[in-house]
């Protein structure tokens, strides 16, 4: 099997083995959900119901607000109780609509009708063509299940004159302990190919379509490779070297096509569109059943949760629910990471709720947390040869640290994907990437270079 | 707020205080303190070759080198009231190269106050750790050198089972017999060069111990093979070089590679994080550097030996080397 890859990176301890076993299971819904309206980069959607409404599973309750927003549907029925600002993933507060679960009541006699939008969209045929596609994607506010949660329809819209002949869906799964994508490519490879094959038809008739898959998950290869051979879909299934961050959009170009991605460009740029397996998922859903994503596929894991699982979760719920139902956490539990451990944030409350794109719910303990003691650097150069985009992460550390961010700017500190790798591998255990984002910040900050 | 956390989220789930930092919430475990003291393992070879050949003895001049540098980092630590930095390994380290550069019998006073400057003037001027320009060992070496220039190139003294050669050290054998004797006569033989029995410094003189502590650095991926690789390669290329024009009493590349302390600069000395290029590029312009260095010195200088007055000329051309081979950024154009 030939492998593709990327020059510099790391390899983790993986911990899949925590539950890469344990097949995809429906979590009960919980009494209260918490829906944000910033779900996805951009704006945040604009609510439409107030306290006391009544919904149904599929009515969208905030809308979109602009091109690049995204609607938010409410994943089950309930009542509207009240929309305030609350915890969210990322330690940040944001704007939530509370929902108290349960059908409601019948309605008496006389009662305005309540709703009148549609539960589900109409189904729609498998022979659908881009336009439609895009405006079913952008209806049922599918969002990147990798990390950024960008609008999906905003990625299959190429701006005019941009030539796009490589769609590849992202199967590297290449953080540790993540195993939701190797459960959805097993136990859904059916869907998974009608959903690449429906992603692709809006990026016209050129474009190839592919798959990477890290070689960690031989098994997901083989499946993946015999359903396409199967329905002869043209669909090139790409073993990927188990690497960190195999799974990043560049690093996957690259690996597939040996193509690089300039600084500061988009994939779009080399004529590449990176979709997540989850996301291929969700559009095949919208276009071929006409669901919302009304939960988020996600793996509870960690050497300090009592039962890792991978779930399917109504989104909203709050972490702690989560965390709940996988028996609690252990008593030598210290960190929840929402995502993976290498790029996740960590919870501040456990009151957060799930989102679309929430992969997952690692549970850290304070035996995998311990690392070395800070020491000066040694200049040891393990930071610049595992920076998967070639940039020398000490020294740009050390400009920021030194308020030097023109100097930072030069040396490319903007091009810095805040993947954790520097940070991973340094022996001195410096902060790099906190000072690389603190560049970055800062980088943004300074007025615009002459020319 | 909707969903106002409680003071302790995790306890009522089970476990224990919550904590927050950025991403990443992993490490790879391996941090400054086990490097230096996987490089301090991988120079037990060397160490237990100098014992052989040379005797118990030599533990004196090694301890005091110890003593000096560990003891000196000690000091500083607490004279500028910083934290303790003496366990990292970084000083002991220090110390066992400098001991294992020095000549079997060398006086252990002479060889503290060697450590004293390898750390103080070679280390802590420059802010300790990871700041300094020139490898500290060397630094002391030198100033041994400077200060003691009889002491340190005295090979008598060896108290082991070496033969009546050692007097000499092969290089000093060959650079300061007269030219019109063959070269032949005033060459050691290879096998000696490689297994060690031969004079010279501790733990610079067999090629089989130094390989050992090689491939323990680079099976744990401590050391950066392109150093060690540029160094040979250079040793190599510019050996043969003068060896083929006929240059007077110009050994074989072989001979270079295996005699004085080439090998053990190249292994242990070069391959010093802190004084070498970060960069592959860098680091071949870096080895290659040493290598030239070397060879010139030993064939046309007035010393039978250069190894250690390259590694300290190239560790001053580092920043330089470093500005000059920054790797493009991902994906620029060039």
């Amino acid at each position: 099997m030939s492998l593709r890859s990327f020059r510099g990176g790391v390899h983790p301890h993986e911990h899949k083995e925590l539950s890469e076993h344990k097949a995809l299971e429906v979590m009960p819904v919980p009494a209260e959900i918490f829906l944000p309206l910033g779900q996805h980069l951009g704006k945040p959607a604009e609510p439409q119901v107030k306290k006391g409404d009544y919904v149904r599973c599929g009515q969208v309750v905030a809308a979109a607000a602009g091109p690049i927003s995204a609607p938010v549907h409410c994943p089950v029925g309930g009542t509207v109780k009240r929309l305030v600002k609350g915890h969210v993933a990322g330690g940040i507060t944001a704007d939530l609509i509370v929902i108290e679960t349960g059908e409601p009541p019948a309605p008496a006699e006389g009662d305005a009708p309540r709703d009148g939008s549609p539960l589900l969209l109409p189904p729609l045929p498998a022979t659908a063509d881009g336009p439609t596609i895009i405006e079913r994607v952008r209806a049922a506010g599918i969002v990147g299940q990798g990390g950024a949660a960008f609008p999906t329809a905003v990625k299959l819209s190429p701006p005019p004159g941009k030539t796009i002949d490589w769609l590849i869906i992202n199967g590297a799964e290449c953080e540790p302990y993540l195993t939701r994508d190797y459960r959805l490519m097993l136990e859904r490879t059916e869907a998974l190919v009608e959903g690449i094959v429906l992603l692709g038809r809006p990026l016209g008739d050129g474009v190839k379509l592919g798959i990477g898959i890290e070689n960690n998950k031989p098994r997901a290869i083989e499946t993946v490779r015999e359903v396409v051979a199967a329905r002869s879909a043209p669909i090139e299934v790409f073993a990927l070297r188990t690497k960190y961050p195999q799974g990043a959009e560049k690093m996957l170009i690259d690996a597939a096509t040996g193509r690089k991605v300039p600084p500061g460009a988009l994939p779009m740029e080399v004529g590449c569109v990176i979709q997540n397996v989850g996301t291929a998922l969700a559009v095949r859903d919208a276009v071929l059943e006409g669901r919302v994503p009304t939960t988020a596929a996600l793996t509870v894991s960690g050497l300090g949760v009592v039962e890792p699982k991978n779930l399917y979760v109504t989104i909203g719920t709050p972490i702690g629910d989560v965390l709940r139902h996988c028996g609690g956490v252990k008593p030598e539990a210290r960190r929840v990471i929402v995502g993976g451990p290498m790029m996740g944030f960590a919870a501040y409350s456990l009151d957060a709720p799930v989102v679309k794109a929430t992969s997952g719910i690692i549970v850290l303990t304070e035996a995998e947390l311990k690392a070395p003691p800070e020491t000066p650097c040694l200049n040891c150069g393990k930071c610049s040869d595992a920076c998967p985009v070639s940039l020398l992460p000490g020294r740009l550390a050390k400009l920021s640290e030194l308020k030097r961010y023109e100097d930072a700017r030069d040396l490319g500190v903007e091009v810095c994907m805040e993947c954790g790798t520097c940070a991973f591998i340094c022996p001195a255990h410096k902060p790099l990437v906190q000072y690389l984002r603190l560049g970055k910040k800062r980088v943004r900050a300074l007025p615009r270079k002459e020319g | 707020m909707a969903n106002d956390t409680s003071p302790r989220p995790l306890e009522a789930l089970g476990g224990g205080d919550l904590t927050l930092t950025t991403s990443p919430h992993s490490h790879s475990g391996v941090g400054t303190a086990r490097l230096m003291w996987i490089v301090n393992l991988s120079l037990l070879p060397c160490l237990a070759s100098g014992l052989l050949f040379f005797g118990p003895g030599v533990l004196l001049p090694i301890g005091g080198a110890i003593a000096g540098a560990v003891g000196s980092e000690w000091a500083i630590a607490r004279l500028t009231r910083r934290p303790a930095t003496v366990r990292d390994g970084s000083a002991c380290l220090t110390g066992l190269l400098l001991g294992l550069i020095l000549p079997p019998g060398f006086p252990p006073l002479a060889a503290l106050l060697g450590g004293v400057v390898a750390i103080g003037l070679g280390k802590a001027v420059f802010g300790g750790l990871g700041n300094n320009i020139f490898n500290p060992a060397l630094v002391g070496r030198a100033f041994l050198q400077a200060c003691f220039p009889a002491m340190m190139t005295d090979w008598s003294k060896a108290l082991g089972a070496v033969d009546a050669v050692s007097a000499a050290t092969p290089l000093g054998w060959l650079k300061f017999s007269p030219p019109e004797v063959p070269a032949a006569q005033v060459t050691t033989a290879i096998s000696k060069l490689f297994f060690g029995n031969i004079g010279g410094c501790i733990g610079e003189t067999s090629a089989l111990a130094i390989l050992i502590g090689a491939a323990i650095l680079l099976g744990t991926r401590v050391a950066n093979w392109h150093i060690i690789a540029s160094m040979l390669a250079g040793g190599f290329l510019f050996g043969g070089l003068f060896h083929l024009l006929g240059v007077a009493h110009a050994p074989s590349p072989l001979f270079h590679l295996l005699a004085g302390g080439y090998l053990f600069g190249a292994v242990f000395m070069a391959t010093d994080y802190v004084t070498s290029p970060s960069t592959w590029r860098g680091q071949w312009i870096f080895g290659l550097g040493i290598a030239l260095l070397t060879i010139l010195i030993r064939l046309f200088g007035g010393l039978p030996e250069g190894v250690m007055y390259s590694i300290l000329l190239m560790n001053a051309a580092v920043p330089l080397i470093n500005r000059g081979t920054r790797p493009r950024v991902y994906g620029a154009k060039a």
